[in-house]
């Protein structure tokens, strides 16, 4: 095999019309490097003048085999590549792997720990939010509200870097709780944001509630149904803007979110519109989901005391063997985890973000796969733009909030 | 194996399977699999979604267990009803190093992109697929990467003038 095989239209025959191939209608490559495919998407576009009659999304462009990755590293070593899979999720990421690795291993989690995530999880859907906000509403033409927008996720970032010294990928949330405690200025800074972030939203949405521009494109665009949103397995915003109130932090909670008091914000049109005031809502409910943690931020450790799984504190290392034993087999060889397969799902900014963890009974995970909600939600694009304007394409991608790294893996 | 403390509604759609199907089950830290033959699995799901109302297909992968176990595949389906938040895992051992199934896109629609990524990755082919072709790998990888006779990294990068050298040496199976 020395020659570079080119794919032709023949192979993809199946997913065009007949008119592409008499020549009626033009077949137009849209990306990987178009600025609105938000990272490397590849649109094959069937179009009859600006009509777009067929579209073939073409993934994959930024594979980097986490999956297989994962499988020759031990538990605590491979999260780290769970960070740069869905890289605006990064702790949503994290808390799904840990929560999986948790509940394959039956390792406890002290209530301070379950909080500070909660709190971590909803600034980063607050932080996914906003950077779907800003770029999409670029895609748009609405410049102001892109700047508006990062100078607000700026602020969340420096609370993840003071939590965990990273911006992004911060790897902070460990199996059997955090890395270690958050700092004592942490409670002030977010609660200075979530003071501060109403005023913000409220100035977002005059921006762009009542701007006929923006409504001219998206409502009445890019319908789907709520039927078709199950059969395809559509979860998050998409499937709660066509109707159905289905949230995994009220439907399966994890990590103490039954104890919090928050709506699933639904519309029923299942348009860019709706997909946009859905976010919108959602953002408003986050801030009161970190409003209720951090006023009943309980005390205590941060990390579960099963040592045979969860590191010892720095602390104890110069005074017990004990502890100096489990750093040291913990941090080389790893923990066995028993064998047998489990599946968590979160709800990530995007959707259901699921992780499906097989263990042969080794140090190393056996088989790790991510359901990831862009994946999922990408395959609809043939739904959302057929019969819509080239520019609805656009508006199309932008709803569905895609993030390539977290479909290709 | 005993199957305590189940919802309801999942000891009926598990008693069915393995009443009319033969499937057999499986619960570990509170997850229901069933495990159930190649050829029943699209009536199957197909009874678990009209009868039972599991109405979303969450995933479909695929676990390789190359060289310990034969059969060496398992393809693994979740499903869940969306009203009561029940997951059901059903797994299909699958022997052979070419592997086919039954696609459960008539079923399941969104199973279309879960299935190809399978067959990217694992060289199983679904039989009556719309769309039979690799999703995330180039058109024409060679090899399926997640297997576990593929090898991971420290291999020389291929070019158009060295492909045929290094191929010779590489460690993956080359019929």
């Amino acid at each position: 095999m020395t020659e570079i095989r080119e794919v032709s239209v023949d192979e993809l025959r199946h997913l065009v019309s007949e008119r592409a191939l008499e020549g009626d209608t033009m077949l137009l490559n849209m990306g990987p490097q178009h600025p609105s495919t938000h990272g490397v998407l590849r649109l094959l576009l069937e179009l009859d003048g600006e009509i777009v009659v067929s579209c073939v999304p073409d993934i994959g462009f930024l594979h980097t085999g986490v999956e297989k990755n994962m499988e020759a590293k031990t538990y605590q070593k491979a999260e780290v590549m769970t960070d740069r899979l869905d890289y605006l999720n990064p702790l949503g990421n994290n808390l799904t792997y840990c929560l999986a690795v948790e509940k394959l291993c039956e390792i406890d989690v002290p209530p301070r720990a379950q909080a500070i995530r909660v709190i971590l999880a909803e600034l980063t859907r607050l932080n996914s939010h906003l950077l779907w906000l800003g770029t999409s509403g670029l895609d748009l033409a609405a410049m102001s509200i892109f700047l508006y927008c990062m100078r607000e996720r700026e602020k969340i970032l420096d609370i993840f870097e003071m939590v965990s010294g990273q911006r992004m990928m911060t790897t902070y949330i460990r199996p059997g709780g955090l890395w270690r405690d958050v700092p004592v200025e942490f409670e002030d800074a977010v609660s200075q944001f979530i003071d501060a972030f109403p005023r913000e939203l409220d100035k977002y949405h005059a921006l762009l509630d009542t701007n006929e521009l923006f409504i001219e494109r998206t409502r009445g665009i890019s319908i789907i149904t709520r039927d078709e949103c199950v059969a395809y397995g559509i979860t998050g915003p998409i499937l709660r803007a066509s109707g159905m109130a289905y949230d995994l932090r009220k439907a399966l909670p994890y990590s103490g979110y039954e104890q919090y008091d928050f709506n699933i914000p639904t519309r029923t049109e299942g348009d860019i519109y709706a997909r946009y005031a859905v976010r919108m809502d959602e953002m408003a409910e986050s801030l009161k989901i970190i409003r209720q943690a951090l006023n009943k931020l309980p005390f205590g450790p941060v990390r579960s005391n099963k040592r045979k799984f969860v590191p010892p504190p720095r602390s104890e290392i110069g005074t017990s063997m004990e502890a100096l034993i489990h750093h040291f087999k913990l941090w080389t060889e790893g923990f066995s985890a028993p064998p047998g397969s489990v599946y968590v799902a979160t709800e990530s900014p995007r959707g259901e973000l699921g992780v499906f963890l097989e263990s042969d009974g080794g140090p190393k995970p056996y088989r790790v796969h991510f359901r990831t909600p862009t994946f999922a939600n990408l395959q609809i694009m043939p739904i959302l733009t057929r019969g819509h304007f080239v520019a609805d394409v656009v508006a199309a991608i932008g709803s569905i909030d895609i993030v390539l790294g977290d479909a290709d893996r | 194996m005993g199957v305590r403390s189940m919802d309801e509604k999942l000891q009926l759609a598990v008693n069915a399977a393995r009443d009319r199907f033969a499937a057999s089950v499986q619960e570990f830290r509170g997850e229901v699999t069933l495990i159930t033959p190649a050829e029943s699995i699209v009536e199957l799901m197909r009874t678990l979604r009209d009868e039972f109302g599991f109405d979303q297909l969450v995933d479909v992968t695929a676990v390789d267990y190359f060289p310990r176990q034969t059969p060496r595949f398992h393809v693994v389906y979740h499903v869940r009803v969306l009203a009561k938040s029940l997951v059901l895992c059903v797994r299909v051992p699958l022997d052979g190093n070419a592997p086919r199934l039954s696609t459960v896109e008539g079923v399941y629609p969104g199973a279309n992109w879960y299935e190809r990524e399978v067959y990217d990755m694992f060289g199983i082919t679904f039989t009556g697929h719309s769309d039979m072709r690799r999703i995330i790998m180039p058109q024409d990888w060679q090899g399926h990467p997640l297997r576990k006779d593929y090898p991971l990294g420290y291999e020389e990068v291929q070019y158009t003038f060295n492909f045929d050298q290094i191929s010779v040496r590489k460690p993956h199976p080359k019929e």
